[in-house]
């Protein structure tokens, strides 16, 4: 195209002789969209609460909508699945911005129960001894305010609590939503956003040991944007490759069968360096937003300060939403590059097994310690990844819902362990807590269990699947280094069981708070889901292999 | 002028503030280069939609924009509150959770 016709695109110069086209208003399938909508909806009326409703009975109201909101968005999610939007009706919405298919509803659905059950985590007020009188929750009471200054007192003894964090963990689920759904570059930019900047918010906004969620939040902020400056760039090169930012046209580009290559493209469609370096900083990332080994620096440090409940949701969600967007990219628009990525995963996918599982045999923090044992399991979603079959998508998609509500009650696990100054996170204080409260002990054991791969646990299931999908998928020796790290992983797991019903409890140990209703009800599903994916699964699993494909 | 000299600026920008997160020590700067290569990346969009004749990049750029707004507003929030506890900046203070 030449120059004058580029400018005749936005100048008005030739609109006299040349008017022109119509422009047609966009159409949305608001049906389609309904989870998405109904959480942002949510989202905005929970800002509104938050400057017209008074103090005392925001979190009332709060928790409402917030918990009406995700089981709408839910039903919504089931309802367009039961329509058969999943499998038959699959199709792409919104102007080829959002698809909606088997792997965006599942998952989406996976992060919405993730997010209700986050949210009741998010909402437990009876684990800290009430302050002045008032009840309070995981999160400062003013977030504004220098951690051990006058203000912060004056802000403690008037009772405020900070419950922006209902609004802010609604919009994380909307970007979360919107992640692994997004059908071109741009969506995916902006979800990513949309779901990052609530999530660096909520980590500085821990009640205790405040300056350690300070500089938690600092370092998720610094390196996410890092990162997320990295994943625009390689859209750029991506859109300077293909000439379009959506899915489809990438991948026709990259295959060589577009059917209208202009003659402005022919500059750049050849060029396959772009289509390489632009693919590459894309996918860079994603694997920083699951945390696979070269880009997992921040995982430890933020999952350590960040306020428990945020880590929980934070280590549940992001996950998936993150692995569906990368399983997406990889199988929808480069699926013809698959000879350039796969060795590239592979390499990922290993060190992330294995840097995951060794170096959490060192640690002593118990946060710390599900952080990376967080790490080793992306690198065995990363192994059904490569299997780039269509049992691949399904095993991963199955790992992802196990995985998830495993971390979330592992978590709400972790804050009930208290000592004078919050949570007793150090290994140290947990021994011999089977003997002192054998009920909490024995639930985060099944945990555990879970996590390493034990079988009746959502954990065995799930690492089987993967792994099988894998094997099948020519990845064998990825499967051997899998195993071999998963006993490494057991090793550790394992030694934090023994220590808790083996040893000698402390006289100044920590005590196990009693929760309210919503940190059990967490629990209690975490467990319910461990089990049932363990001893049944096969349900689980036909439904996720009925979801396994991908709208193109 | 060819447009391609815009991408060789554009990916020196880049890589200008790719160096800057990596080697300045306070998390202002820090900061001010990861805008910086947000900018590089517009003005990489700019050039590729003036190559290709369409204006899809043009549009991502004012998204772009907006989304660095954003992430300025957050930003500046934590480094601050982070400031305001510690009366300093530097990333390299900020070590409470090392082994």
């Amino acid at each position: 195209m030449s120059a004058t016709a580029v400018h005749s695109l936005w100048t008005t110069a030739a609109t006299a002789a040349d008017p022109i086209a119509r422009i047609d208003a966009p159409k949305i399938e608001y049906g389609q969209l309904s989870p998405v909508l109904i959480v942002i909806g949510a989202a905005i009326i929970g800002i509104l609460v938050e400057a017209f409703v008074p103090r005392r009975s925001r979190y009332h109201a709060q928790m409402f909508v917030s918990a009406v909101a995700l089981i709408a968005a839910f039903a919504a999610v089931v309802a367009l699945a039961a329509r058969g939007y999943g499998t038959t009706k699959a199709g792409i919405t919104a102007m080829g911005a959002v698809a909606v298919d088997g792997p965006a509803l599942f998952l989406q659905g996976t992060i919405l129960l993730t997010s209700l059950v986050g949210l009741f985590t998010f909402a437990e007020r009876r684990l800290d001894p009430e302050q002045h009188g008032t009840r309070v929750d995981s999160f400062a009471a003013q977030a504004a305010a220098v951690p051990g200054s006058e203000s912060e007192q004056k802000a403690v003894k008037a009772g405020f609590t900070t419950t922006e964090v209902f609004p802010l963990l609604l919009f994380a689920v909307v970007g979360m939503l919107v992640f692994p759904a997004a059908n071109d570059l741009l969506t995916l930019f902006v979800a990513l956003e949309v779901f990052s900047l609530p999530l660096y918010l909520l980590c500085a906004l821990a009640r205790r040991k405040r300056l350690m969620s300070q500089e938690a939040a600092v370092k998720y902020f610094l390196l996410g944007a890092f990162a997320s400056a990295f994943t625009l760039f390689g859209i750029a090169l991506l859109y300077g490759y293909a000439g379009s930012m959506s899915y489809g046209t990438i991948a026709q580009v990259v295959d060589g069968t577009v059917q209208n290559v202009t003659p402005a493209l022919a500059n750049t469609t050849g060029n396959d360096a772009l289509l390489l370096v632009g693919s590459a900083l894309v996918v860079m990332g994603l694997l920083f937003k699951v945390g696979a080994v070269p880009f997992h620096m921040w995982t430890p440090d933020v999952y350590q300060g960040a306020p428990t409940p945020v880590t929980g949701f934070m280590a549940a969600a992001t996950k998936v939403a993150a692995f569906g967007a990368l399983l997406r990219i990889l199988y929808v628009v480069l699926p013809g590059l698959r000879w350039d990525w796969r060795p590239v995963m592979w390499g990922v996918a290993i060190v992330t097994m294995l840097a995951g599982a060794i170096v959490a045999i060192t640690q002593t923090d118990i946060k710390r310690l599900l952080a990376y044992s967080s790490i080793a399991h992306a690198g065995f979603i990363l192994a059904g990844v490569i299997a780039t079959t269509p049992s691949g998508i399904s095993s991963v998609l199955f790992y992802l819902a196990a995985y998830s509500f495993v971390t979330i009650g592992a978590f709400a696990v972790v804050t009930l362990v208290r000592d004078a100054g919050g949570e007793a996170t150090h290994l140290s204080k947990w021994a011999g807590l089977g003997r002192r409260s054998p009920l909490v002990a024995a639930v985060f054991a099944v945990f555990l269990l879970a996590f390493a791969g034990i079988p009746l646990t959502s954990g065995f299931a799930g690492k089987f699947a993967v792994f099988k999908a894998a094997a099948e998928g020519g990845a064998a020796p990825l499967v051997v280094i899998g195993v071999i790290s998963s006993a490494i992983a057991a090793f550790f797991y394992i030694r934090v069981i023994v220590l808790m019903f083996f040893s000698e409890p402390r006289p100044e140990g920590p005590t196990v708070a009693v929760p309210s209703p919503l940190t059990m009800t967490a629990i209690a599903v975490g467990v319910a889901v461990t089990v049932v994916l363990g001893v049944a699964p096969q349900y689980f699993l036909d439904l996720a292999g009925q979801a396994g494909v991908f709208v193109r | 002028m060819n447009p391609v000299n815009y991408l060789y600026l554009a990916a020196l920008l880049f890589t200008i503030g790719a160096t800057g997160v990596l080697v300045r020590r306070n998390a202002i700067v820090v900061f001010m280069c990861v805008e910086l290569m947000l900018n590089a990346c517009n003005l990489a969009f700019v050039a590729f939609s003036r190559m290709h004749g369409n204006l899809d990049g043009q549009i991502i750029a004012f998204f772009t924009m907006v989304v660095a707004a954003a992430e300025v507003v957050v930003g500046l929030a934590i480094i601050v509150s982070l400031f305001r506890s510690r009366h300093s900046a530097s990333v390299d203070d900020a070590s409470l959770m090392k082994l």
